[in-house]
């Protein structure tokens, strides 16, 4: 029996330790994790706390990510709960098993704490790697703060561990703004933690014995469509409604809400942002400032980036007149994804909103509050003029000459 | 909302300092943010750590900070780092030195008009905790020219946040923190 750590009702944690903490509460049976910057506190702390006796579990040293999420998935296809965390170049090597993992079906949690990709080489963090992942078959959720990372480990052993599930789960925080920021975060007991998620229940688990079944099978063209439309049906028609029922029975259990899509404002809102990741909250603080001001803005949030949330987006941004879509990742040739993904989103559904998109942040380069009232400044000449006022796509924050296309 | 900015060489425990504030801080309900700049640290490097406290839940996640505060804990740095930058009128000053603060005023007219205040951390960490670790007695100097908590509870609340090193190491912080809180000026 693992030991029980006490803990204050509010720790000054940040994300990484606010994550490691969430797999000790829910007891991850194996961790199998190659470490790398700025996600390696996440499964540092792991093997700490099963090296003290916090966790009935194994941390299994591999020589890759590529390992780490082979090492995961067998060890999920064999029945225990599973978790690992990676970052940037790590998880670029791990994209070939993430699509095995969820092609397989299999619950497993990985924590990515978001960072550039090189070249040139950066620790700090951008939505890169988050974006690099959006096909993989797996659910993502977005944390804004260290609280966020913490609640939303919970709820995704919750939802992907779920019998009518299956699928693996991605929780996402920002390198160093959320990993390496320590702030106060609201705790439960280790009992109430492992309550929420409850013991791991394993389905066609390899170690079954009296019930022999194989994982990871060729199929070809008989059947490998069928299997790929399930995967997607589960996402489509399953995911987001089992999500929501973890959001509301996290809100009964904690007092703390989480919703598909974040807003904040935007009721009556003419001109919106629309980011992740910090960048949420500090949008809502520079919303409450030009509130002050009487200007009508708000800030939309994306918590769950996969599956995509398109009703509910559509229904938020209803009555919006101009949104600016914010990517922290370099889309190399094209829009951002959320400017791509907001204009899916609206395009047959009537509203009129005028659409830009802002490149931001790359590398860990500061958005800062002038950076978003200079944003707010351009969507409401949008508004005023009906149409966009300024080229489609701006970079902010770059240095040298302005940067902007279409 | 308290803005604070360290500047100090990686290695020196200013990430420690900030987020042992920051857990003093908030056992007295306030909410609090610490933070740091990292690059690909080096032993030695000059490097910038940040603190922020307020009554609400605090929602900036800028790097942007025009500080109330700037603590620098390494005595070579008011030298060779902009620790000056986006300071406002107000903004106090606690540095390291084996300097009076006449003398390092005169050495750096950056801080001519500023509210400076000094004290040798390197020297009373080496003296109390037997290596240059000169982020605990910053702390100590900080209380005293804040008048941020009382002594008592202060050090009280830092053996929690030490407790995991051993009872000699959190003995010679509190000397040291005391130390400071008597001898800046």
């Amino acid at each position: 029996m693992a030991e029980t750590m006490e803990l204050r009702d509010i720790e000054v944690w940040d994300g990484n330790m606010a994550a490691s903490q969430a797999l000790r509460q829910v007891q991850v049976d194996v961790v199998a994790a190659y470490p790398i910057t700025p996600s390696t506190p996440i499964v540092e702390n792991y093997g700490n706390f099963t090296a003290n006796g916090y966790v009935d579990g194994e941390f299994v040293m591999v020589e890759s990510e590529h390992a780490a999420m082979s090492g995961c998935i067998g060890a999920s296809a064999a029945g225990g709960r599973v978790a690992t965390a990676t970052s940037s170049q790590g998880f670029a090597l791990m994209v070939e098993t993430l699509y095995s993992a969820s092609g397989m079906r299999l619950p497993i949690i990985l924590n990515v704490v978001n960072r550039a990709i090189g070249a040139p080489l950066n620790v700090n963090g951008d939505h890169s790697d988050m974006y690099l992942g959006r096909d993989s078959g797996w659910i993502q959720f977005d944390a804004y703060c260290p609280q966020d990372a913490y609640d939303l480990n919970f709820i995704a052993f919750k939802v992907a561990e779920d019998h009518d599930v299956r699928l693996p789960a991605m929780v996402h925080q920002d390198g160093f703004m959320t990993s390496h920021t320590a702030q106060g975060v609201h705790t439960m007991t280790d009992e109430q933690g492992f309550a929420f998620v409850g013991e791991f229940q394993p389905m066609n688990d390899m170690l079954d014995l009296d019930h022999p079944v194989t994982h990871g099978v060729q199929t070809e063209e008989d059947w490998h469509f069928e299997h790929k439309a399930r995967q997607h049906h589960a996402l489509m028609t399953v995911a987001l409604p089992k999500i929501q029922d973890a959001f509301d029975a996290f809100e009964k259990y904690t007092g703390r809400k989480y919703n598909l899509v974040e807003t904040y404002n935007v009721e009556d809102a003419d001109s919106v942002v629309i980011c992740m990741g910090t960048s949420v909250e500090t949008a809502m603080e520079v919303v409450d400032e030009l509130r002050a001001k009487g200007m009508k803005v708000g800030v939309v949030g994306i918590r769950v980036f996969r599956p995509w949330p398109l009703e509910q987006l559509a229904e938020v941004l209803k009555n919006v007149k101009a949104i600016g879509a914010l990517d922290r990742s370099s889309p190399h040739g094209t829009v951002g994804m959320l400017y791509n993904e907001i204009a899916g989103t609206m395009f047959n559904t009537g509203t009129k909103a005028v659409l830009t998109n802002y490149i931001y942040g790359l590398g860990g380069r500061d958005l800062t509050k002038a950076h978003l009232v200079g944003i707010f400044n351009d969507l409401k000449a949008n508004v005023d003029a009906g149409k966009p006022t300024t080229p489609l796509q701006q970079y902010i924050g770059l240095r040298g000459p302005k940067l902007s296309f279409f | 909302m308290l803005e604070i900015r360290w500047h100090s060489r990686a290695g020196q425990g200013a990430v420690t300092g900030a987020k042992g504030l920051a857990d003093v801080v908030s056992t007295t309900g306030k909410h609090v943010q610490a933070f740091a700049f990292y690059g690909s640290a080096k032993r030695g490097a000059a490097m910038t750590a940040y603190n922020r406290v307020d009554d609400k839940i605090i929602m900036n996640h800028e790097k942007f900070m025009a500080p109330d505060y700037v603590l620098v804990i390494d005595p070579a740095l008011v030298y060779i780092a902009d620790f000056t930058a986006h300071e406002k009128e107000n903004t106090v000053y606690i540095i390291t030195t084996h300097m009076t603060t006449e003398e390092l005023v005169a050495s750096q007219p950056k801080l001519e008009g500023k509210k400076v205040f000094t004290v040798d951390c390197i020297k009373i960490s080496q003296e109390t905790i037997g290596k240059a670790i000169p982020n605990t007695p910053m702390l100590g100097a900080l209380m005293k020219v804040s008048g941020m908590y009382e002594m008592d509870f202060f050090k009280e609340n830092m053996i929690r946040v030490l407790k995991k090193l051993p009872q000699k190491i959190i003995d010679a912080n509190m000397i040291a923190i005391q130390r400071a809180y008597d001898e800046v000026k």
